[in-house]
């Protein structure tokens, strides 16, 4: 994987919000990764890990406390023009959970899919425009004569799919995707997956998908990071993961997901996992080590030695 | 097995501005006492409605009961006055609902919510109560429940403030239990511990269980038996391995194909084209039809009746008749019917 073109570079990344009060919540706390050019990267972890602040830090939602993000090459933190803050912008787009939240309900389907392009020029005439609309339309799978109408007079799956015309409208490089797919019924689960595959294809876009339904996760991404309480635990190709989980956690939270097989189910062993069975030592360095090409582990020197003995079976 | 709730014929219509919305359109099932019965199916195909009409506790306003009977204990709880059904609630049948961060009270202690139940319906003193619902956390596996139960809401975790509802939903030993949705908003890890707690209590004070999920993983791990609902009807109902390994509804078939396995990669995922009816006008014959690959002429013009599959086990789908074509289901559920058909194959060798 040696052609692979670093796109966005996560860099010792920490967000803590009431910094410096009692109240301190580290909800990203010091996390490295990296996302390649065309590949989508899963993000998964319980609520409250900070899968969703890492995404938001990344498309500078929130400001970041400590770190940086570089894409390509450049710090999308810090001081920056309005010429430069668009730059970025229309290289990034997110799409977002609640399908019902994330459409402003005053404005037409037209004007919430063009509002970026008439932020960014890129229609010369207002005929144009609505060329563009149209055609975003069609390319999520919705039909021309939805323009007119307000967001209410949609369905959850018919909502995420404007919310993804909006976020392709830019004509974006990147797109974050927060739990896009959550609040949506199975069947409509699985078109809303297969369109954003068939984007994916098409227009060459790279992902970071923040979910906690795994089967979907492995289903969708290349590579998969796993989070507990701000940190990164693990970051393996997905294949990998599910294979040789190596990390505890890791280990846990794939052996809690449910699958519709009773004949599994019946057999399953759950694990739980306990963050005081690490038993670090004190002053002992614990950061991400790479187990296995590719497959990262967060763990200290010794366990790093277990893990890869492990791994070579 | 003996019956304890019977629900036949059940019609159940909301009053709109827009119209009537025909919610549910003709359900039957029966609850065995000590089993789990999973309903399953897509947000609007009438599951919660259905199960809080056996609990009378849908909008009194805009809503009827059209048609049908509700038997529990032989007695039609249907046409029970709000009186007798305060006397059922909480005691008989007791619910357990999706949000545990709404379902309790802010402004009370835990424990009081607790007591709350036993005071009204088993008339014990306040002591005896109080006992009983430090016993009830305990159940329910609350660590230091002496001092959990001075507390209010706030101070419990979304895993821990659903175990101290299903405290309340026990605490009379209710003969039917309903979980709406009982482990949607937690997450994983949290969600296989309240199922394995649900579980075992189940067999410490033989309860049944009504189980409402649209998550299939969870219904294989929880139900006896499973009930598929579309368009207000149920569709397909059979044992959990009938439903799984031996689907005949193309709904059900959509439903297990489109949920990537840990296996799949690469190929698309099978998709339901389309969205639910819209039950203001519901459609002449099978709702399914206009969503379904495998539709005949038939379906459009009349609703399927339920056909036989097993003693246990029935689809209502034209597919089942005996002058329907031979079709090819979803290569997801043909491999499933394959490891079905094995199974059974290798009961019977055993048997002889």
């Amino acid at each position: 994987m040696a052609e692979l073109e670093k796109l966005l570079e996560v860099k010792h990344l920490k967000r803590h919000f009431n910094a410096g009060k009692p109240s301190e919540v580290r909800a990203v706390d010091d996390i490295t990764f990296d996302i390649y050019k065309g590949e989508t990267l899963g993000l998964v972890g319980e609520s409250g890990c900070g899968k969703s602040t890492t995404g938001r830090t990344i498309i500078r939602l929130y400001d970041a406390t400590d770190g940086e993000v570089l894409y390509r090459g450049e710090s999308v933190h810090g001081k920056k023009s309005k010429s430069e803050l668009k730059k970025f912008n229309r290289k990034m787009q997110m799409i977002f959970q609640d399908p019902y939240a994330s459409l402003n309900p005053r404005m037409k389907v037209s004007d919430v899919i063009a509002e970026g392009i008439d932020i960014h020029r890129l229609a010369k005439s207002p005929k144009e425009r609505m060329e563009r609309v149209y055609s975003l339309l069609e390319t999520v799978g919705l039909n021309r004569e939805h323009a007119n109408r307000f967001p209410h007079e949609f369905s959850g799956g018919q909502r995420q799919r404007i919310g993804i015309a909006r976020a392709l409208a830019v004509e974006p490089e990147f797109i974050i995707a927060d739990e896009p797919i959550s609040a949506l019924d199975v069947s409509i689960q699985a078109q809303v997956v297969n369109l954003l595959r068939k984007l994916q294809k098409e227009k060459g876009l790279t992902y970071l998908f923040i979910a906690h339904d795994l089967s979907m996760v492995k289903y969708i991404s290349d590579r998969i990071g796993v989070m507990y309480f701000g940190r990164l635990v693990e970051l393996a190709p997905a294949e990998d993961l599910y294979r040789n989980p190596m990390h505890p956690y890791t280990q846990s939270l794939l052996s809690a997901i449910p699958l519709p097989d009773p004949d599994y189910e019946r057999t399953r062993v759950r694990q739980s996992y306990d963050p005081d069975a690490h038993k670090y030592a004190q002053g002992e360095e614990v950061k991400m080590r790479e187990v296995a090409p590719g497959h990262f582990v967060n763990c200290s020197k010794k366990e790093f030695k277990q893990f890869q003995e492990k791994y070579k079976k | 097995m003996k019956k304890i709730l019977e629900v036949a014929d059940l019609n159940i219509s909301f009053h709109t501005f827009a119209g009537e919305v025909q919610a549910i359109r003709g359900v039957d099932f029966d609850l065995y006492e000590g089993e789990t019965l999973a309903i399953v199916g897509e947000s609007g195909s009438g599951k919660s409605v259905t199960t809080k009409s056996i609990m009378r506790l849908l909008p009194t306003g805009n809503s009827e009961i059209k048609k049908g009977k509700i038997l529990f204990e032989d007695k039609d709880i249907a046409k029970a006055s709000e009186k007798q059904m305060q006397k059922i609630r909480g005691k008989d049948i007791s619910m357990i609902f999706q949000d545990p961060m709404t379902s309790l009270n802010p402004t009370m202690t835990v424990g009081k919510q607790i007591m709350e139940p036993l005071l009204k319906h088993q008339h014990l003193s306040k002591s005896k109560a109080k006992e009983r619902a430090l016993h009830l956390l305990e159940l329910v596996g609350i660590p230091n429940p002496k001092e959990r139960l001075k507390q209010y809401p706030h101070q419990f975790s979304g895993g821990m403030r659903q175990r101290v509802v299903i405290a309340i939903a026990l605490a009379c030993a209710p003969k039917i239990l309903i979980a709406d949705e009982p482990t949607t908003a937690l997450d994983v890890t949290i969600q296989g511990q309240i199922l394995d707690l649900m579980k075992d209590l189940q067999k410490q004070i033989e309860t049944s269980i009504i189980f409402i999920t649209h998550d299939l993983g969870v219904v294989a791990n929880v139900a006896d038996r499973v009930a598929v609902m579309y368009g207000g009807k149920i569709v397909e109902i059979g044992t959990v391995d009938e439903i799984f390994y031996n689907p005949q509804h193309p709904y059900t078939w959509g439903l297990i194909s489109s949920m990537p396995s840990l296996d799949s990669k690469d190929e698309e995922l099978y998709v339901i084209p389309g969205t639910p009816p819209d039950l203001l006008h519901p459609p002449k014959g099978d709702a399914f039809a206009p969503r379904n690959h495998y539709a005949m002429k038939i379906d459009l013009e009349e609703d399927p009746p339920m056909f036989k599959v097993s003693d246990t086990h029935f689809a209502a789908t034209w597919l089942l008749h005996p002058d329907a074509p031979e079709v090819e289901p979803p290569v997801a559920v043909q491999e499933r019917m394959a490891k079905f058909q094995a199974k059974q194959a290798a009961s019977l060798k055993g048997e002889k």
